[in-house]
Parts: C-alpha cells; structure tokens; sequence
C-alpha cells in the first residue's frame, strides 16, 4: 500500500508509482491509525520523503510488492493467514463481546450453571487442530521451494563484515568479480548530525550494490568475518543468516529488473543499522555490460606495487579506501568514537609507519580493530599515506606500496 | 494499618498467641521466613526493576521517535535494547510471578507457610546483588552488555568486562529462580490441607506447579549456555567462536531450548491468575477445569519440542523447518482450548466489571492478538519475512505486556485487598486499565505496520518511511510509562499505607478459593492448623 507523501491524508497514486497495489481497507486503516501520527509531525523537516521503489514506501502497512515466486507465495500466505485469523477472531471476540454485553449483572441476567461439556471440549480440541494442519499443509509447498537452492544460474557469496557486505561472484557469468559495498559516508553522518535531510534512500544506499541478470536463478551464498550477520532483501523474498565460520544458502529468481533494497537483519554490533544491502537486477544484455565494465575495473585497480606514486594521487586514492573500509568506526573526521581510538592527532598515525602498518596488518585490542589484508598493498598504502595527511596530521609523509609488500614478508 | 507493612496492627487474638518474638524493623526483611513479606518484597523489587526496564525502553522510544540518532549513540542504544529485555525477564515478570506464588499458595492450598522458609529468603535476597550487578554493569568499562537480551555468540566474545557481570548477574537469577520452583513445588506436593486433592486445587497452584517444573527443566540450560559463553571469552575454549572451530549455531540452539518454555513460564501463571477471576466476575464455575489442567500441561510439554521456530533464518534443513513449523502450529490448539473455556465461562453468567475483571477481559482480547501473530509467525515462509524486525517486536509485547503483565496487573487488583486490607481505588483501577489499553495498542499496534515493511529490529535509526509509526509508537510508549507510574503512586501507595475502604473477608461475591477464608488482610500467619475443607475443597468449615 503506498502513500505519496505524509502531509496529505488522501494522496493520489500516480500509476507509476512501482507499489500500486490498492487495498482500501487496508488504506483506510492505515490512515486512521495515522491520523494522530499525522497530526502530530505536520511540519517535520521530513515531510518531502516519497516512497523507494523496491525498498520501504512511505507509511507502508503491508508487505513488500514481491518480485520473485517465493515472495509472492509469501505474500499469499500472510494475506490467507490474516484473513482467517482475522475471522476467528472476529468470531470468538463477537461471541466474547455479546456475552459481556447481555450476560452481565446491571441487566439482571441471572448466571447459568454449566461448568463442563466433553463433546464441546472435543469439539474445540479438534476443530482448530483441523485448521493448523491446513495451514501447516499450504505452507509445505513454499518451504520445500524455498530450500531449493539446486541448479542456479549464477552464486553468488554474500559476505557479512562489520558493517559492511562482501560480494564474491563464484559461478556463472562475471566469475571472479568481487567487491564490497558499504553504506554512503555521507548517510552515516547525516544519521549522526541528528536531522537527516529528507531523502527516500535515507540509509539506503550503497557504494557498490550487487548487479544481478533478471529472470536467473541466483543462489546466494553466505557467510560471515566476525559475527552473525543477516542478508535480507524484502522484495525478493529472501533473508539468511550470514555465520562465520559456516554456509549457508538461499535463492531468489527475480521476474523484472529495477533497484531493490534491504538490511541487515541480525543484531551485529554498534553499525547493526547501517549496512544496507542494494540488489540491482538489470537485463541479460545489461549484465553481460556490467560484468565486462566491472572486469576492466577490477584490471585497472589491480595495480602494480611496484608503481611509485605522488602524494596527492596516493592521497586521493587514500580518502576512498578510508571513506569505504575506516570511516565506519573511526569516523569520516577520524576523530573516532567512544572505544573507537581517534586517528586525527594519534602518535602511531603521525609517527613511524611501521608501526600502523603492522595494526592495520594483523589488527590490534583483541579484533576489534580487525586485520585489513585483504586489502591490496596499493589501497592499504593509499590509507596509511591518506591518514598520515588527512585532517590535523599533515604530515607530509608518504608510503609506497612497496613498503606493505615489504612488511607483508 | 496494613498486614503488608504491620504484621501486628490489628486485634486479633489469634494472632497474638503466636507471635514469639519474631525480628521488627529491617530485621523482619532481612531475616523474612514469612511467605507473605517474602511475597511482598518480591512484588515490590519486580516494580521497581519494571521501572528501571521501563526507563530504558523510554530511551530506546525516545531515540526513535525521529530518523536520525538525537540522544543516544549506537553503542548505548544497542545497551538499552539488551538491558530492557534483561531486566523485563528477569527482573520484572519473573519475581512478581514468584511473589503472587509467595503471597497466594499458601493460601490458597490451606498451607502455613512454604516448605522451606529459610530457602524462600534466600531466593528473594539473591536477586538484589543480582539486579545492582546487571544494572550496574552500565557503570562498567565500556558499558552494559549490548548483544541483545538473547546473548548470541559471537558477539558476546566481543562485549566488555560487563559482559561477564551481566553472566554472573543471570547465574545468580537462575539459581534463585530455582530454589523458587523447588519450594513451589515441595509446598504444592506435600503441603495441601486434607482434602485439597490435586484435581480440586485452584487453577493458578496448578499453572505455578507446571511453571516451577519448566524452570526446574530450563534454567541449568541457560547457565550452561551462558557458562559456554564465559569460558568461550577467558579460558580459551571454543564451544561458540568459529575462530576456533566452534558452532555459533549451537549457542542459538541451546539459548531457545531454555528460551521458548521460558515465554512460557512467562505466561502460564498468568493464565492461572486469568482463570481465578473470571469465574468469581462471572458468577459462575469456571469451564473445563479438567481440560484447563491438560491444556496447560500440554503447552508445557510442546514448549519443549519448538525451540527452532526462532531460528528459521539460520538455515535449517528442510525438515528440521517443516518439524519445527507443524509442532509450533501445534501449541495453538491447547491454546485456543483456554481462551474457548474462560469464553465458556463467560457465557449465561452474571458478569460484573471491577478493574480484576477489566483486566482479565483485556488479557484475553489482547494477548490473543499475540497469540494469532504467533501462529503467523510459525509459518516458516512468512516468518523469513518478519524475522528480526518489529512484526516481531509487536508479537512478543503482545504477549508479554498485554499478555504477562496484564495478568499480573489483575492479579494484584484481585488479591490486593487480601494483603492490604483495604480496597483500592475502583476510578482509579479503572483509569489505569484504560490508560493502559490504549496507550499499549498506540504504542505496539504500528510495529506490526513496520515489521510486515520490513524495518529491523535493534536499530537505533531508521530509512525515512518508517518515521510516522515510529512517532506514534513512542507517544504511545510514553504514555504507557506514565500510567504505570500513576498505577504505583496513586493504587498502589495509598493501600500500602492502608488509605481506602476496610477490605471485607471476601470483596467479590463469587469468589471461590480458600484465600477468602482468612481475614482481610490476612493475619502475618495463616492455617498454622490444617483446616477441615468442604467437599469442593473451596471452604473451611471447622
């Protein structure tokens, strides 16, 4: 169910809004359990927020508008399981209120003395267990299906790290392609500064979202680095736990193309909220673009160490690293946070590099600062030399790739 | 006066003949064997941890009344969310469920007193450095633990030196708890006046016996979960940390296997209390004890077989899904067989509505509300949606706040004039209910809207379109907070100070029990002689 925008209690929904699907019972209750909320936030600073296409819309009462089979049985199944709750609880609750309406003492009804029925108690013991094995029976289906991860298209690994989400193309086409896709620095601070502007993909959006061939079967795979993690994309009607130390699997099929947003749904640590995950599904023809753009990508930032780079340019390089791999615990100012140690000012950022390269190379305070070398030398360079210049700490100095390949030994 | 705080401000000879020099002032705390002050100390910590726990929810509901973290940072954020849930369970429902045992076995089954007195204050002053070590643990390096209320592995390995206190704090809980069920069920089994056969006891001894068999069952298995844990963070085992080999699967496992009959230990006295007063409103026998008795007991052997339906995101093979989604589906039935029976009930009586009534009706138009989401819960295809977000946060207060702690809050109206001697406030009761209902539903009713959008839970902020249902959800948390403060100030400090109208023996007119056989407020000691029973085993009669 969707509303355009939350000044207005009777919005229009323009046809091309990507969640059209009207119930209006549903609207009109969504609407007069707003009406307080409504009257309440006239006015707030994020009035403009419209709906996400394939991420939450606003004031979204329902489920997500499903794009794959699963997600649509899913959706049958909630609708088939409200409605008969919904009846027997119209039923029992009518029963209920009857009696307390016309069995109560003011209007001098006098209490029966009845207190036991077998028959009726056999009754209600099998009549609603009937009713579960119905249900139980429906839902059969869609789990088996759902636990069918055989024969994909295209795996995909899903690596879960605090807070952020790996992603390793392991079988089918665009094999070997591997990034990482982390939050937008700039949503992180906006979440801080305590008034986020009012943007539809607030906390939404990513660096580098996952790119997916539309009508494929793409089994994702997942795991973790450090601590419990899950995967969950509403719209594709997916969420798995991602564990370290162990895979686990699911699948999604989705039927159009277009963005679809999800988060983290496993309490992870203090950034739980914010590593969001963004699956593009595009067209096969798209795909097969994207995969070799993203093969020439990876050729040219596969660098050479050997290579003698200026300041500014290791700089520069520096600052994207640090803004995609640190920025999340020390902070885009580098000042840090609580337990998390400030870089800005630190003796072991401004001094001798060998000693931040070995914390960045074999981590430091027991994990929680992790060990970074996955990282390339040029990127874990770029970042030492970045910090090392960023903010107060100009120092002017500057660390060759050469010097990780060294230290790496 | 009040028996709650002065045991000796009434003239009642019988009374007097028996006090041998028992200890006044703090001592008579302190040294409490008497199961009505053990009762009231009880009842008295759980509120006052319900305020600490409440608090801290008022902090989570403030932080996400707007996008954007205003008040508190993550890490703290992620501390309130684990300390609420810590306190509520352990603090809050647990004790006061084990106070009411306290005040109303005894009573209620024609007992002394409970079969080990000394035990029973042990129990009770246990909780104290346990509760000042858990709340304390926000003073501590770092923080409070903030791996939520669950403790998943492994996260826990990474918590700070309150971690520790936090697993200390629940071993001590856990042995309290307990001794609490053991002197639960020895005063059950061995203490009934003659007469009092098992099939004739009040429903709520009934539902406190099966509870204290489930903690007996459960609690060692949190402590070895939780003892896992602790060996996991300093001597270097590896049961849950994947760095060395270990299963963090396995702690979820362990945890929900102490954790699902945990809910229900939760809320099977609450059904006893429900299915107290219900009848004695009716003015009419209450249906089907028999099948109640099965109904109860069926739902704690079920509890048992259900663990993983919290974990169907984990990755379970199928058939361990399919299991866990039919025997989960299955605890509906005996369910559904209570609410029909307290329905039954209800039917051709004479009702009235005082607030015990009030609440008890709420109970079981909300908590069925929890009930229903449950059973969508439990079907795997829709739970891989809602897992871990707020349709889930929805669920469990319906069934713990509107389902547990209305329960207890009809509990309290129903017997308070026992223990007090006076009556509370009718107005008031009813100001309280009311206040209650709707700023309950204000606040949890929209989670259900955000769950089913898909906003996580334990996130301390949030995409733009969850804004609106999160601002009504913590006017509505707020709202809820001050009704409990009212319901503290203005019900229950007034009876404490024995303000009100004289309590009679028996203030409701169908009430049945030998609770009602005692003088209001019922004398420091009670059936110190076996009583002779009636054949119904409901009154005395020499």
């Amino acid at each position: 169910m969707t509303m355009k925008t939350k000044t207005s209690l009777w919005p229009p929904c323009e046809p091309s809004c990507a969640q059209s699907r009207v119930q209006s019972g549903a609207q009109l209750i969504s609407r007069l359990a707003l009406a307080l909320g409504v009257a309440m936030s006239s006015g707030a600073a994020f009035a403009a927020v419209k709906d996400l296409p394939g991420g939450p819309a606003v004031n979204q009462i329902d489920l997500h508008v499903p794009v794959t089979k699963i997600g649509e049985q899913q959706v049958w199944l909630h609708n088939f399981m409200l409605i008969v709750c919904v009846v027997i609880f119209v039923a029992v609750f009518g029963v209920m209120f009857y009696s307390i309406l016309k069995h109560r003492k003011s209007v001098g009804h006098k209490s029966a003395n009845f207190h036991e029925s077998v028959a009726v108690e056999i009754a209600w013991t099998v009549v609603p267990l009937l009713i579960v094995i119905a249900m139980g029976a429906m839902a059969t289906r869609t789990v088996v299906a759902m636990k069918d991860t055989s024969n994909a298209d295209l795996t995909i690994k899903a690596t879960g790290f605090q807070w952020k989400w790996g992603y390793d193309y392991l079988k089918g086409e665009g094999e070997g392609i591997g990034f990482v896709s982390t939050l937008d620095v700039a949503h992180r601070e906006m979440s801080n500064s305590g008034k986020p502007p009012p943007i539809d993909n607030y906390l939404l959006k990513v660096d580098n979202p996952l790119v997916v061939p539309v009508n494929q079967k793409i089994r994702i795979v997942t795991t973790a680095n450090d601590v419990i993690h899950a995967w969950m994309v509403p719209s594709l009607g997916v969420k798995q736990d991602a564990i370290p130390g162990f895979v686990r699997d699911t699948w999604f099929r989705a039927e159009r193309t277009g963005d679809f947003y999800g988060q983290c749904a496993e309490l992870c640590g203090k950034e739980h909220a914010y590593m969001p995950i963004h699956v593009k599904v595009v067209s096969q023809p798209d795909y097969a673009l994207w995969v070799e753009g993203k093969r020439k990508e990876m050729a040219a930032a596969a660098d050479d160490p050997a290579k003698v780079w200026t300041l500014d340019d290791l700089v520069a390089r520096g600052e994207k690293v640090y803004n995609a791999n640190c920025a999340a615990c020390h902070r885009a100012d580098g000042k840090g946070a609580g337990p998390i140690k400030a870089l800005d000012g630190s003796a072991i950022v401004t001094g001798d590099p060998s000693a931040q390269i070995a914390i960045l190379l074999n981590g430091a305070a027991n994990g929680a600062m992790p060990a970074w070398k996955q990282l390339s030398d040029t990127e874990l360079a770029a970042v030492v030399t970045y910090t090392k210049n960023a903010w107060s700490n100009k120092t002017g100095k500057l660390v060759q790739p050469a010097e990780l390949v060294a230290a790496r030994k | 006066m009040s028996a709650v705080l002065d045991p000796h401000g009434q003239d009642h000879p019988h009374d007097h003949q028996h006090d041998h020099g028992h200890p006044y002032g703090w001592r008579r705390w302190l040294y409490a064997t008497n199961h009505k002050d053990i009762g009231t100390m009880y009842l008295l910590f759980s509120f006052a941890m319900l305020m600490v726990g409440g608090v801290l929810a008022l902090g989570i509901r403030a932080e996400l009344f707007q996008p954007g973290l205003q008040f508190v940072n993550p890490e703290l954020f992620n501390q309130l969310t684990t300390m609420h849930g810590l306190i509520m369970v352990f603090g809050a429902i647990m004790p006061a469920f084990v106070g009411f045992a306290n005040w109303m076995i005894p009573l209620q089954i024609g007992a002394a007193d409970m079969a080990f007195a000394r035990m029973n204050n042990l129990s009770f002053w246990l909780l104290i450095p346990a509760a000042l070590m858990l709340v304390g643990s926000f003073f501590m390096p770092g923080g409070a633990p903030a791996a939520g209320w669950t403790l998943y592995a492994p996260l826990t390995l990474q918590m700070g030196p309150s971690m520790d206190a936090g697993i200390f704090a629940m071993h001590i809980m856990g042995a309290s708890s307990i001794m609490g069920s053991i002197n639960i069920i020895v005063t059950i089994l061995n203490m009934r006046a003659p007469g009092m056969t098992l099939m004739k006891m009040p429903l709520f001894c009934w539902t406190w016996l099966i509870t204290a068999y489930l903690l007996i069952a459960v609690m060692p298995v949190l402590a070895g979960a939780i003892t896992m844990t602790l060996t996991d963070r300093h001597f270097g085992t590896n049961f849950f940390n994947p760095a060395g080999g270990g299963d963090p699967v396995m702690y979820q496992h362990i945890f929900w296997f102490f954790g699902h009959p945990e809910v229900y230990i939760m809320i099977l006295p609450a059904f006893g209390i429900v299915s107290a007063i219900i009848p004695a409103f009716a003015r009419k026998r209450l249906f089907g004890y028999t099948s109640m008795v099965y109904a109860t007991s069926s739902i704690a052997i079920l509890s048992f077989i259900v663990w993983a339906h919290h974990m169907y995101t984990t990755g379970m093979p199928v058939t361990g899904q399919l299991f866990f989604m039919y025997a989960t589906m299955l605890i509906a039935v005996p369910t559904g067989v209570k609410i029909f029976n307290w329905l039954a009930t209800m039917w051709q009586g004479s009702m009235t509505f005082e607030t015990p009534m009030l609440f008890a009706v709420g109970f079981i138009f909300v908590f069925t509300m929890g009930g229903f989401t449950g059973l969508i819960l439990a079907m795997a295809p829709i739970d891989i949606q809602l897992q871990d977000t707020y349709y889930v946060v929805a669920h469990f207060h319906y069934v713990l706040v509107a389902g547990s702690l209305y329960g207890l809050f009809a509990g309290y109206y129903y017997w308070s004039p026992k223990w007090c001697g006076v009556m509370y406030s009718e107005t008031r009761g009813q100001i309280h209910f009311w206040g209650s209902l709707i700023f309950f539903n204000i606040t949890f009713f929209p989670m259900h809207f955000l769950g089913l959008a898909g906003m996580p839970r334990r996130y301390a902020d949030y995409p733009m379109q969850f804004a609106d249902f999160n601002m009504v959800a913590s006017i509505g948390a707020f709202g809820f907070g001050i009704m409990q403060v009212y319901f503290f100030l203005f019900v229950v400090v007034p009876m404490m100070r024995g303000k009100g109208e004289p309590a009679p023996q028996k203030p409701w007119e169908a009430a049945e029990g030998l609770e009602w056989e005692v003088p209001s407020p019922a004398p420091w000691h009670t059936f110190e002689n076996p009583p002779k029973l009636d054949v119904t085993a409901t009154r005395v009669v020499g």
